[in-house]
């Protein structure tokens, strides 16, 4: 695999972040404060980028059958819909409205130097640091392929 | 507080969050979603997947200086509120996301494009709680 290509690709997905003003909580809480200070640009962000990679993925599923470094695409697609999917999910949600940053977002900000998505990062993993020592079933010690 | 609707800027970056997710499956068939990256980080289970993950994340980390240094770009990344906020959020963020094993990259930009229902099921569930979570810490407590 070429880590310089992996590393541009990264330093892609953290820019568009940035520009974005995803990795802004002031932005993010405003974008959920729909009876308040409302700012629609987060819509601007999620639906660009579903578009853009919609449109990339059904382009490539359909025209490749593996990837330019790699064997295989991911195998098939997981299903399964369930409790810990919605729960988990809406856990999720909570704490995003509370902190307004997402892992994504908080991710790209450790670039600046600034001490909230440091510490943001550092709560998540211990999070899901809570998760492995308590609610992961055994038979699934790895990280989500799914995302 | 009240922050300036940024459509253009916004549409900008999250198509290049959209191209960085498409050119990630292109090149090594790998799905750009934050939560597998952390948590393959932070509890590895082969040195492969430890590697890409952790050069991924080097790239998006050096975003935030090359666009200050290069286009003087500096966003703000601090939120209106204290340390004890973002660490109560946090943890739930991470719990949650573990659970659910995806979050806004994985689920929302990759997992929509592959046309997951499951993934529709979770994007509807986060933003529904998101939603519901900023009302009532603004309008229900005041906060």
């Amino acid at each position: 695999m070429s880590l310089i290509y992996i590393a541009l690709v990264g330093l892609l997905f953290g820019s568009g972040i940035l520009i974005s003003g995803m990795a802004d909580p002031n932005k993010v809480l405003n974008f959920f404060d729909l009876f308040g200070t409302w700012d629609p640009s987060l819509m601007f962000v999620m639906g660009g980028g579903l578009v853009v990679n919609l449109i990339g993925y059904q382009l490539m599923f359909r025209q490749r059958s593996k990837p330019l470094m790699a064997d295989t695409f991911p195998k098939s697609l997981p299903t399964k819909i369930d409790a810990r999917l919605v729960g988990g999910s809406a856990l999720f949600g909570i704490g995003w409205g509370i902190a307004g940053f997402c892992p994504g977002a908080a991710i790209p900000a450790l670039g600046t130097g600034a001490l909230p998505p440091l510490v943001f990062v550092i709560a998540v993993g211990l999070g899901m640091l809570v998760f492995r020592l308590t609610l992961q079933p055994r038979n699934q010690k790895q990280a989500p392929a799914s995302a | 507080m009240a922050t300036e609707f940024t459509p253009l800027a916004s549409l900008i970056g999250g198509g290049m969050i959209g191209l960085s997710a498409t050119l990630l499956m292109l090149g090594v068939g790998r799905i750009a979603g934050a939560t597998g990256i952390m948590s393959g980080i932070l509890f590895p289970t082969s040195g492969g997947e430890f590697r890409w993950r952790l050069v991924l994340v080097v790239g998006m980390i050096a975003a935030a200086p090359l666009l200050a240094l290069i286009f003087n770009i500096r966003p703000n990344v601090l939120p209106p509120f204290g340390l004890p906020q973002i660490i109560l959020g946090g943890l739930i963020v991470g719990l949650g996301v573990s659970l659910s094993s995806g979050c806004t990259s994985g689920h929302g930009i990759c997992g929509l494009a592959r046309l997951s229902v499951r993934s529709l099921v979770a994007v509807v569930s986060f933003m529904a709680t998101g939603f519901v979570t900023v009302f009532i810490i603004r309008h229900v407590l005041g906060v």
